[in-house]
């Protein structure tokens, strides 16, 4: 019973990064219709981002934890939504109008570059900080377990929550996020009335990239360690979130994440923590053999 | 004869000072938090280090190469347009013509090439790394040729492929270390091993298009690599299944002479190492184009067919009365079942075999070589093995910066010919137009 609580409070914290980094890939798939296999190098750039301005702020001697949180992220936002402009303008925004699979290609490429930059730039070795954040609160104990909040998962949470009720306003209420569903729905058309399509793919490329900045410091600030391979992983976990929730729709990939996040915390507590990825991969299947849209997705019509 | 056309193609110093700036200032903002600023580890804590005449470098580098390839680039436009005018007329005949035949210039390219793999021994009969690295490009040449019809045939994008191949691998590496097969007995059991996988991982996939296929084959070869590393009695876990037996040359072995005859002893001639490597050589180019000519005749055949209308319009095929569950699960069991025979090859050849072979990473590179050639076409899978092995390889003074080249060239190749080195996707069977003789 405590193990099961516990594991559900590390599996939604688990969850909503994943649910984070979803998102951009979901976006960038609603509006151009491709996997941006990057995405999950973006969000490791960003790790290294916060390491870095960890260890500056260090070297000034700022010892207040909120101040120097706020500053990593805004730094790392402000960083990594430049690394995915250039991704999009370098790798995709010459590729459009091509066949599918083009876009596909360039981003792997771009994936196994920005890997290999990063380990060239940083070193290949694991970078430990030591603990931001540290304590949490002991929720009850049940033969002799306790169950533990750390003030990082709150944290986590809560910016998460936060994030995505601003996300939502973004998308449904501002003049950006109705250019930016138009796009989705019809980029010729949308182009016609007048609205920067170009830019519209941009802007929606940098809060793809922020969101997932976001994430990155999250995951620091959490395990404390980042090595230049942590995008893979993330990367595909939570594009399976996406995919699980309903590619292109925002609250599918927060579902599918926190689901993701869910099913590995419990198959690692209770069957087995090596298959824990097999079990993710064989959920999506299941889903997706019963309900191809995804989750939350929109049946597609297929159309003669 | 210096005529710009358009304004985009002559436009003042000052507008493209300032458009290579916009590049520098990118630069800067990239490079500030990854090339100027870095951690390193001092006593256990981490402290920052700075570099920034590195970074500074390469903003200027940034800077020159920006102007002068943006002004290549509209002179070179510039040029092209002019010509394009002057040949308007040409041009629309030309494309009037449409549907060509496969030009004579590839096909003569096509037997050149086949002529320089078949004497390559010959000529580098001494030099190991020269038929070694020939060796890997036909490997992947093989794997691409098998992907091939996943992708490029049956249009099903298949990101998991690197499964059939260690499904192959593993298979001759496990009949052959505790069973004791031999690499020939084992061939056909591996493949046919793979083409079951291909039909069991491809039976769920049946609903699913596009990019949900591409995720689940993907997940596909995860569970697999995942299952190899942790099912330790079956495949020997991370440590691999060392020692696997070597293909012999009808059951005369490739190794110094001993009490068994031996290829050396057999042919009385004097025994030496290259012998091996030269007999992998062949056999690989063997297998390759066995894989080519099974390939290329399975698409005048009627699945062959199908497998292509099906990549055109699944919709319409299904309305002609095609099967199409039967049509795709071929394709997979075909692809799967040549992944599996160059898997076997690779574990023959290596000796040994561990989950580290068969990363994503290999399903990318495979995948790359089937784009990056122009899907369907046979010899463009040739240039882009040729292209994505060499690459590396010719980096080796510099090998750290070799996976980054890779990327990069995987980038630069596709922004400048996205649909591949060699595009060419026109079906097989074309209804022959008024004017176009076949």
């Amino acid at each position: 019973m405590a193990l099961a609580l516990q594991q559900l409070i590390n599996g939604l914290t688990l969850g909503a990064v994943y649910g984070l980094i979803a998102i951009g890939y979901t976006m960038v798939y609603g509006i151009i219709g491709m996997i941006n296999f990057a995405h999950g190098d973006i969000y490791m750039v960003s790790a290294f981002i916060a390491i870095t301005v960890f260890t500056l702020l260090a070297s000034f001697a700022i010892s207040s934890v909120p101040l120097a949180l706020v500053l990593v992220l805004i730094v790392a936002v402000l960083f990594t939504s430049v690394y995915g402009w250039a991704v999009e303008r370098i790798a995709y925004r010459p590729l459009r109008g091509a066949t599918r699979l083009a876009p596909l290609i360039s981003a792997i490429g771009m994936s196994i570059f920005l890997q290999n930059f990063v380990q060239l730039t940083q070193g290949a070795r694991v970078k430990p900080i030591p603990p931001v954040l540290v304590g949490g609160i002991d929720l009850m104990t049940f033969d002799g377990f306790t169950v533990r909040l750390a003030y990082t998962q709150i944290l986590i949470v809560i910016v998460t929550v936060a994030l995505m009720a601003g996300f939502t306003w973004l998308i449904t209420k501002t003049s950006f996020g109705r250019q930016q569903r138009s796009c989705e729905q019809d980029r010729t058309m949308t182009a016609l009335l007048g609205i920067n399509v170009d830019r519209t793919i941009s802007l929606t490329f940098m809060l793809g990239a922020a969101l997932a900045a976001v994430a990155g410091v999250m995951v620091t600030v959490y395990y404390g360690v980042v090595d230049f391979f942590i995008g893979f992983v993330a990367g595909i976990k939570a594009f399976t979130a996406a995919v699980l929730g309903g590619i292109g729709s925002l609250p599918g990939a927060m579902l599918g994440g926190l689901l993701i996040g869910l099913i590995e915390a419990f198959w690692a507590a209770y069957l087995s923590a090596e298959y824990k990825d097999v079990a993710t991969f064989s959920i999506l299947i299941l889903v997706l053999m019963f309900r191809p849209s995804g989750l939350l997705g929109r049946p597609e019509v297929e159309k003669v | 004869m210096a005529t710009f056309v358009l304004a985009p193609h002559s436009l003042s110093p000052a507008t493209r000072l300032k458009d290579a700036a916009a590049v520098a200032f990118i630069t800067l903002l990239l490079g500030i938090p990854m090339i100027g600023l870095t951690t390193v580890d001092q006593g256990g804590a981490l402290q920052i280090a700075t570099r920034w005449p590195t970074l500074f470098t390469f903003v200027a580098v940034a800077f020159a190469g920006r102007l002068v390839l943006r002004y290549g680039i509209d002179r070179f436009k510039a040029h092209q347009l002019t010509r394009e005018r002057s040949t308007a007329a040409t041009a629309a005949a030309v494309l009037a013509g449409g549907g060509r035949a496969r030009s004579p210039m590839l096909t003569g390219v096509a037997w050149a090439a086949l002529g320089v793999a078949l004497t390559l021994p010959v000529f580098f009969a001494d030099n190991r790394y020269v038929v070694d690295t020939a060796t890997t490009v036909l490997i992947y040449v093989m794997l691409g040729w098998g992907l091939n019809v996943v992708v490029g045939l049956a249009g099903l994008l298949d990101l998991g492929y690197v499964a059939f191949y260690a499904v192959g691998a593993y298979t001759y590496g496990i009949l052959g270390t505790q069973f004791g097969w031999s690499f020939w007995e084992a061939l056909p059991v591996a493949g046919g091993m793979a083409a079951a996988f291909g039909v069991i991982l491809g039976w769920p996939t049946l609903r699913l298009r596009g990019d949900y296929l591409a995720i689940v084959t993907l997940g596909f070869g995860e569970i697999v690599r995942v299952i190899l590393v942790n099912w330790t009695e079956l495949s020997g876990g991370p440590n691999g299944i060392a020692s696997i037996p070597r293909p012999t040359f009808f059951g005369l072995e490739l190794k110094p002479p001993g009490d068994d005859p031996t290829f050396a002893s057999f042919f009385g001639i004097e025994y030496s190492p290259s012998h091996r490597i030269i007999f992998l050589y062949y056999l690989i180019l063997a297998l390759a184009l066995i894989t080519n000519l099974f390939v290329s005749r399975m698409r005048k055949l009627p699945i062959g067919r199908a497998w292509e209308a099906m990549r055109e319009d699944e919709i319409a095929c299904k309305a002609m009365g095609i099967n199409a569950r039967n049509v795709k699960l071929s394709a997979f069991a075909i692809g799967a079942m040549l992944g599996g025979f160059a898997g076997v090859f690779f574990a023959a050849r290596m000796g040994f075999i561990s989950p580290e072979s068969f990363t994503f990473s290999e399903s990318a590179i495979i995948l790359a070589i089937v784009v990056l050639g122009g899907m369907g076409s046979q010899l463009g899978v040739v240039l882009a093995a040729l292209v994505l092995v060499l690459l590396p390889e010719l980096g080796r003074d510099f090998a750290e910066y070799r996976m980054l080249l890779f990327g990069a060239a995987m980038v630069m190749i596709m922004v400048w010919r996205p649909g591949g080195i060699l595009s060419h996707r026109e079906p097989t069977l074309r209804y022959a137009a008024e004017g176009e003789s076949r």
